[in-house]
């Protein structure tokens, strides 16, 4: 059972072409409808540059089960890059570009104005559409049509304020992707996939013994993780479609640190059926097991450069734990990371560019980035308990755990160290965040 | 799905005293049964050298199997079996003399009832990645493993496993608490804990 956002592209000012563009919505599908659990987020910290941004309440919104444009607002706020200006006293409000008084807006300080409406269909579905104007040249930036199920309607949001900011800042946007953490209650630990902006949190996984290391497959229809439900680490692989489950690893010993292959078929993992943590290579399906690093130290946190070719990972081989890179056919590892004594949790970008790592230095553990080419280290929290760092899919966030007054919450960082966010959970403890992957149209 | 018990969640504080080269109390490990002989009882392990595994022992009947209840010398106070947990100092994985008479005990009881088998299961504090930390408990169960390997124990009879930091038995940020997670347990299969108390 597949649901679908049809999405037409609005030109300015005629009808809609016919092209049609099907987004498999596979997170959709077939999950427990659990305990409408939400984490809250504040932020701190502002961009370089804020783009002073209107958005008008759409027409008809107040009419539907989920209005869109608070979620917009909200997703744009958060981002750190854009400026919201008021405009719900504008009268009337526009939905059409024809009725549009940019001089208004101009006035307001907007630099930019979303206009937009909804409307329920016979048959229970909702249009909506909505377009970006810029204010100084009284034109249309971008626009798009979707013709969705009630139940869509906070991912159309989500779509709609990727349009807006990738149209605006150039850069991807993330607001409709997925992470996924562990969240621990007393006993009861949960693996979790929520929105990006922590809403929807639906629990996949729910054991009584601890869960770790959740890593998102390249298509993000797939989770691997470590459960201790049998009394020692075992990693599992999970299909988030039927929720079904297999055991990818359970040799004598230890199996964590799962980290796929960027093509989905296999993974780094961290075994210890031969004595030391090793890191070896499987099959997604559990086969063709093949040790990669042959050293008697600890070496762990496998994670795969985005062309596939290397692996990054922690080494205490020299004494104390640092980050190497090693190719995934073989060879001598290099070492990359030179500062202080404790350099783990490597994480590489998906741009290529570098990675993010936990560094600790005077007893504190901070989330640093490191750049391959030039090899500098810009350290970009001031807590004191940071792990498990992970980058958003388009390079700009990242995304880790920390603890403050003993509790465990959530928190991201842009990775110019200018914004920066906390996600917790009410009384619970949060941990072991990942940030999911793009979800590409088709 | 499994659900919750009602016990209370882990905190830990940082603690930025702990340092690499800080030294450890050295103390009775806090409660640990046998460490002093018990009025009245002779119990001839504590007094033996090390190295002289002549630790009395019967046999259990052959088919005593580990799936059924484990017989009581097991989680006897009085036995050196009921001792279970070996603790290790800051950033080491070297096993401690005073632990080598319960080593030893265990060793005799695995070759002595060869249906028997346990889990060693590495334990380390809370702070830095839960990964590395997972590997440094798997380093501490292999080291206490080992040490019953060179007194003849096979690996059909032992496996190493590690909890990393994940269940830490004292919460606490001070230096005692981070001490008694810094620890390797031996839990007998069809035992869901080793007996507490240690």
């Amino acid at each position: 059972m597949h649901k679908s956002i049809v999405c037409f592209p609005l030109s300015w000012p005629r009808a809609l072409p016919g092209t049609l563009v099907l987004l498999a919505l596979l997170l959709a599908l077939a999950l427990v409808p659990g305990a409408r659990a939400q984490l809250t987020i504040e932020i701190t910290g502002a961009g370089a540059n804020q783009s002073p941004i209107a958005i008008v309440p759409f027409a008809g919104e107040d009419r539907l089960a989920q209005a869109l444009t608070p979620v917009i607002s909200a997703n744009l706020q958060r981002s750190g890059l854009f400026r919201m200006i008021d405009s719900k006293d504008v009268t009337p409000l526009p939905s059409q570009p024809s009725e549009v008084r940019f001089p208004e807006f101009a006035r307001r300080g907007a630099d930019s104005v979303v206009i937009g409406s909804a409307s329920t269909l016979p048959d229970g579905r909702v249009e909506v559409r909505f377009r970006l104007m810029d204010v100084g040249r009284q034109t249309q930036l971008a626009g798009f049509s979707y013709t969705v199920t009630p139940n869509q309607l906070r991912l159309t949001a989500h779509r709609i304020s990727d349009a807006i900011f990738e149209r605006l800042t150039g850069d991807v946007g993330v607001f409709s992707t997925k992470i996924t953490y562990v969240e621990r209650q007393g006993n009861r630990f949960e693996l979790k996939i929520a929105d990006a902006d922590g809403s929807n949190a639906v629990a996949m996984f729910t054991s009584t013994e601890p869960i770790i290391s959740p890593a998102w497959s390249p298509d993000g229809t797939r989770l691997a993780y470590v459960s201790f439900e049998r009394k020692k680490p075992i990693i599992y692989v999970q299909s988030l479609v039927s929720g079904s489950r297999i055991v990818l690893a359970n040799f004598r010993g230890s199996n964590s640190a799962p980290s796929w292959s960027p093509d989905g078929n296999r993974l780094a993992v961290v075994l210890t059926r031969d004595g030391p943590s090793q890191i070896y290579l499987i099959d997604a399906d559990g086969s063709n097991v093949q040790r990669i690093t042959k050293s008697s130290a600890i070496d762990t946190e496998p994670a795969f450069t985005p062309d596939g070719r290397f692996l990054l990972f922690t080494s205490d081989r020299g004494g104390s734990p640092q980050i190497y890179r090693l190719p995934v056919t073989g060879g001598e590892p290099e070492r990359l990371t030179f500062e202080g004594t404790y350099n783990v949790s490597p994480r590489p970008s998906a741009d290529g560019r570098g990675f993010t790592f936990i560094q600790r230095s005077g007893g504190r553990f901070n989330v640093a980035v490191q750049d391959f080419g030039t090899r500098q280290v810009q350290v970009l929290t001031d807590t004191a308990l940071d792990e498990s760092p992970s980058f958003a899919p388009n390079s700009r966030i990242i995304l880790y755990a920390t603890e403050v007054k003993g509790r465990g919450i959530l928190a991201a960082v842009s990775s110019d160290g200018r914004v920066r966010q906390r996600l917790s959970a009410g009384a619970s403890d949060v941990r072991e965040p990942a940030w999911g992957p793009l979800l590409k149209a088709q | 799905m499994l659900l919750a018990a009602a016990l209370s969640g882990c905190s830990s504080t940082p603690d930025t005293t702990e340092q690499p080269g800080a030294t450890i109390e050295n103390r009775d490990i806090g409660g640990v049964q046998g460490a002093k002989p018990v009025p009245g009882i002779k119990d001839p392990l504590v007094q033996k050298p090390v190295g002289q595994p002549e630790i009395s022992s019967r046999p259990l009947t052959p088919d005593t199997s580990p799936a059924g209840a484990l017989p009581s010398v097991l989680r006897d106070p009085k036995s050196m079996l009921s001792r279970r947990s070996v603790y290790f100092e800051y950033d080491s994985n070297a096993v401690r003399d005073e632990f080598r008479p319960m080593i030893q005990a265990h060793a005799r009881f695995l070759l002595d009832n060869p249906k028997f088998r346990v889990t060693i299961q590495g334990n380390t504090d809370e702070r830095g990645s839960r990964e590395y930390n997972l590997a440094l408990g798997q380093r501490r169960a292999d080291s206490v493993r080992q040490s019953m390997a060179v007194l003849g124990v096979t690996e059909r009879q032992m496996e190493p496993v590690s909890l990393g930091e994940e269940r830490p038995r004292a919460t606490g940020g001070d230096e005692a608490s981070l001490a008694e997670n810094r620890r390797a347990d031996i839990v007998y299969d069809g035992e869901d804990k080793p007996p507490v108390g240690k």
